[in-house]
């Protein structure tokens, strides 16, 4: 009995149903949220008194590295989720998110490296914090080649499950890097037993920005996961009627 | 004019902010365009296929 809704999550056909009522939802949410926020940070946010204008790199970079560090926690949970309860739609969770998390980690590389420039004078330092971000990136990497290399796709799901799991050691390495080699990187700015550190009409706009950044997440992994579930279910009844109606 | 050039500008940090939000931008709106694509090319493909059996 209890086990039913266990079933119906694991349903390609049910997330099929349930995400295509709330993708336009997460959509008009993410857009909402992004616009506002960038427009907040990039000309109303005040300029911060040591580092000026170029502080409004924050309001990406920030947001990618988190949604960059959950997205790969996701892709553990659904490794186990996969591996113990052999559900299916968990492989592809784990398959459609770990392209968008790479994308995550290189936004998040590449807008710390130029912010980099005008504030540390360079764009590049082996520090610790850039250093496990880049490990974070080539264990993305890994997984997505991993997921292309193996044709089976029983095989495929095992192993890259494996992989998702394994390379969580990086995730604590990653947050605490810079406390325990105190180098270059700034420390967290937040932490959720303080207050902020920053003036509220700083920290806002950065907090609409992380929560538009989640939703565009969601937006790609639930279109992601669609097409997936089509292609997968595609000799099924229902993938095509649903191909039927679309065309 | 000057107005904008100076808000646009960001004080010499123009360059490196703006470059960061370009680039976020064209990164965002991939994650959501290549999946929109693959779904169209699925369905044009399924089409045709469906047109060919019943011929």
């Amino acid at each position: 009995m209890k086990w039913t809704f266990f079933h119906k999550l694991g349903s390609p056909k049910w997330f099929y149903d349930i995400s295509g009522r709330w993708l336009p939802w997460f959509a008009a949410a993410s857009v909402l949220l992004l616009a506002v926020g960038s427009v907040w940070g990039l000309f109303f946010a005040p300029q911060d008194y040591q580092q000026g204008n170029s502080f409004r790199i924050i309001y990406i970079h920030v947001p990618a590295a988190f949604v960059a560090q959950s997205c790969y926690i996701m892709l553990a949970v659904a490794g186990v989720v996969s591996l113990v309860w052999r559900m299916k739609l968990a492989d592809v969770a784990l398959k459609c998110a770990a392209p968008i998390g790479a994308w995550m980690t290189f936004v998040a590389l590449l807008t710390g490296a130029i912010w980099g420039k005008p504030t540390w004078g360079t764009y590049w330092v082996w520090d610790a914090r850039l250093t496990s971000m880049l490990i974070l990136l080539f264990l993305y990497f890994g997984v997505i080649a991993l997921g292309q290399a193996i044709s089976n796709r029983d095989t495929a799901a095992k192993a890259t499950a494996v992989l998702a799991i394994v390379g969580t050691v990086n995730i604590p390495i990653i947050k605490y890097s810079v406390n325990w080699w105190n180098t270059l990187h700034q420390p967290a700015t937040f932490k959720l037993t303080e207050k902020p550190a920053m003036p509220v009409e700083m920290w806002l706009p950065l907090l609409l920005m992380v929560l538009g950044f989640y939703a565009l997440f969601t937006v790609s992994l639930f279109m992601r996961m669609r097409l997936e579930v089509l292609q997968r279910e595609h000799k099924t009844r229902w993938v095509r009627e649903a191909l039927e109606k679309m065309s | 004019m000057s107005g904008l050039s100076e808000i646009l500008g960001m004080g010499g940090h123009g360059v490196y902010v703006w470059s960061c939000y370009a680039i976020t931008l064209v990164v965002l709106a991939l994650n959501v365009v290549q999946p929109w694509l693959a779904r169209r090319r699925l369905v044009n493909q399924e089409a045709r296929r469906r047109r060919r059996e019943v011929m």
